[in-house]
């Protein structure tokens, strides 16, 4: 474990995608830590980099991108410095991953028993027997009706909740300390959605799994988060806990993704949207990464956003972001 | 709030409700196979053809090999006599005729079937082997793996098929194990591009990614995930290589480097009468009929298979 007790620790990952047309830098520069058992949410809207951190995490990331530097420290060891079979072997056991597309996550031909309990051969080396029993164990575990019957079936014969349950069974099955949630409600409609986060609390509780649930929906994140990490153009803008960020929001950018969540009840002709367009990604501006799209730059009186990037500033009791507005230093 | 409740209640059984029977992806393509016509006269000829060389020994009347001058009333290349259909009664029962040595032609017709299957089969099973794995190899690993391997088999359909197993056997000899090497080594290619195709495909799906964020070694993530998955195209071109695969060996035959004499072969069959034509036309006709209904056969079954395993034609 880490200094400050966090069981995933991120240091200033940058992972860039080489491409023909230049690199594209889809993390650059993020830290946070994850402590035991919490759920931390990773917002943002699409491209910021959320889904490029976590398969950072899991090194996964695809051709043609590389994690450039930093570091990933899991449990006080370096991710980044291990080799491909130690990262192999924590995968599954130690981080799982669930995705954002369930139905298509699963092996097509094979029954759903057989890939729980393959997780238990990977890593266990089990007896198929054993796995199948633990197997049928997890698949209740999860609120699949009839998991006997259930675990012969192959993945074409579930609907969307039914296999984000069982794809949550399979990342559960050896109780990790981490689960990478990428978008695992998106493709469900609502009254499932809710199932799913409350099966996924419940066994998080139970298993005392640390989440790294990756969204862009704030009313997940409400229901589901502990703290909350928001990431834009590859950067984490601000980080602090669930009641403070939708109480109290510091960065510009983060009171423009709440402020465009229509209230239900509220009639407006027109949705708050926040101006502009993410900045591109292979030619990224100097100074503030949002100072384009900032509305409190101007009023703020504030030159230093378009020429020098400010770091992560305390504002508040474990509360941190990323903007000129909250320090003494303003001339460069 | 009560209104909620029922809602998720009512969704949760339409989902249990629609996931009643477990079902195969197997028996559904079964059930679709029974549902063509021609698939499934297909899977009747091939059938029946499989009886004919298992059991050759209780249909065929004589050896394939047994010379009757001295045993029997018979001369060579003699015409079919039945004596259902008039034939005289005292003369010996041949129903297919004999050949220029006097055996009789449907017993080695029958024998004939053994040959033809067995080629048909092992070509296919050693090519469908070799090339799906040369194949999964290359589209899985990529890189500079996946550039040897596929400009070897581009070398090898650089030459026209059926010549280049010729050279080989011209190389390795005649003989019926030189033409099963030469006919596997030829169809290589196919089934390693198809594979290379599929792997490629499948590779980059969310199953795959899945199952690596689950800790599966890339070996585990190739047989379990990924090969199962390419299987559908490489089945169907797998029976179509088994027709193709017959009527090499009869053109190898036919050429006299298949099969030599006096072993039962359609093709070695056709090629040694092949001057009788006009004066004993049976003698070509017979082995003729019985290679063009085995090919046939796959074929149809294959076509049929095709169909059946495309899940999107499902009525």
């Amino acid at each position: 474990m880490t200094a400050n007790g966090a069981v995933l620790d991120v240091r200033d990952l940058r992972t860039h995608f080489h491409t023909r047309e230049g690199v594209v830098r889809a993390v650059d520069g993020v830290d946070f830590s994850v402590r035991p058992g919490e759920v931390l949410g990773l917002v943002g809207e699409s491209g910021c980099g959320k889904s490029v951190t976590s398969l950072s995490i899991m090194g996964l990331v695809p051709k043609p991108g590389r994690v450039e530097s930093g570091e990933i420290m899991f449990n006080g060891r370096d991710v980044l410095t291990m080799s491909k079979r130690q990262v192999q072997d924590l995968r599954g056991e130690h981080i799982s991953m669930i995705f954002q597309q369930p139905t298509s996550a699963l092996n097509p031909v094979a029954r759903v028993g057989d890939q729980i309990s393959e997780v238990y051969k990977i890593h266990r080396d089990l007896k198929k027997k054993v796995g199948k029993k633990s197997a049928i164990e997890m698949l209740e575990r999860v609120g699949i009706p009839d998991p006997d019957r259930r675990a012969a079936s192959h993945p074409h014969e579930f609907s969307g909740g039914m296999a984000q349950r069982v794809m949550i069974a399979m990342a559960l099955a050896l109780e990790p300390e981490i689960l990478i949630a990428d978008e695992p409600t998106t493709a469900l409609d609502v009254t499932i959605q809710a199932q799913i986060l409350d099966v996924m609390r419940e066994l998080q509780r139970e298993s005392g799994t640390a989440v790294i649930l990756i969204t862009h929906d704030l009313g997940v994140v409400a229901e589901m988060c502990d703290r909350v990490a928001v990431m834009y153009a590859g950067r984490i803008v601000e980080e602090t806990d669930v009641a403070t960020l939708f109480a109290d929001p510091r960065h510009p950018y983060t009171r423009g993704l709440i402020g465009s969540v229509p209230v239900l009840g509220r009639i407006t002709d027109e949705l708050a949207t926040i101006p502009g367009v993410v900045p591109n990604l292979m030619d990224v501006p100097a100074g503030c990464r949002f100072a384009d799209r900032c509305e409190e730059r101007v009023p703020a009186g504030l030159e230093i956003c378009t020429s020098e990037e400010p770091d992560l500033f305390a504002v508040g009791d474990d509360h941190v972001a990323r903007c000129w507005l909250y320090t003494e230093k303003i001339s460069p | 709030m009560f209104k909620m409740k029922r809602a998720v209640e009512q969704a949760e059984e339409s989902e249990t409700d629609l996931l009643d029977k477990p079902t195969s992806l197997w028996r559904g393509a079964g059930r679709r196979l029974l549902r063509r016509k021609g698939g499934m006269v297909g899977v009747g000829i091939i059938g029946f053809m499989l009886l004919v060389a298992l059991f050759a020994p209780l249909i065929a009347p004589y050896g394939p090999n047994d010379v009757l001058i001295g045993k029997e009333d018979v001369k060579k290349r003699e015409p079919p006599c039945i004596h259902l259909l008039g034939c005289d009664p005292e003369k010996p029962q041949h129903i297919m005729g004999t050949d220029g040595n006097v055996r009789d032609e449907f017993s080695r017709v029958v024998y004939g079937s053994r040959v033809s299957l067995f080629v048909g089969f092992t070509t296919v099973a050693v090519a469908l082997v070799v090339g799906s794995v040369l194949g999964a190899v290359s589209g899985f690993w990529g890189g500079a793996t996946d550039n040897i391997i596929m400009r070897m088999m581009d070398v090898v359909l650089g030459f026209p098929a059926l010549l280049l197993a010729i050279a080989i056997v011209a190389v390795l000899g005649p003989g019926i194990r030189n033409t099963l090497l030469a006919i596997s080594i030829v169809s290589i290619p196919a089934y390693a591009r198809v594979t290379r195709a599929g792997v490629l495909g499948i590779k980059e799906l969310d199953y795959v990614a899945a199952s690596q964020a689950l800790g599966a070694s890339k070996i585990r993530i190739l047989w379990t995930r990924v090969m199962p998955n390419a299987l559908t195209p490489l089945i169907v071109i797998a029976t179509l290589g088994i027709a193709t695969a017959i009527l090499d060996a009869a053109a190898f035959g036919f050429l006299g480097l298949g099969a030599q004499p006096p072993t039962a072969e359609w093709g070695a069959m056709l090629a040694s009468e092949r001057n009788n034509i006009l004066s004993a036309p049976h003698l070509l006709f017979f082995p003729g009929i019985a290679i063009m209904i085995t090919v046939l056969g796959f074929n149809l079954f294959g076509d049929g298979l095709r169909d059946a395993l495309d899940p999107s034609l499902n009525e």
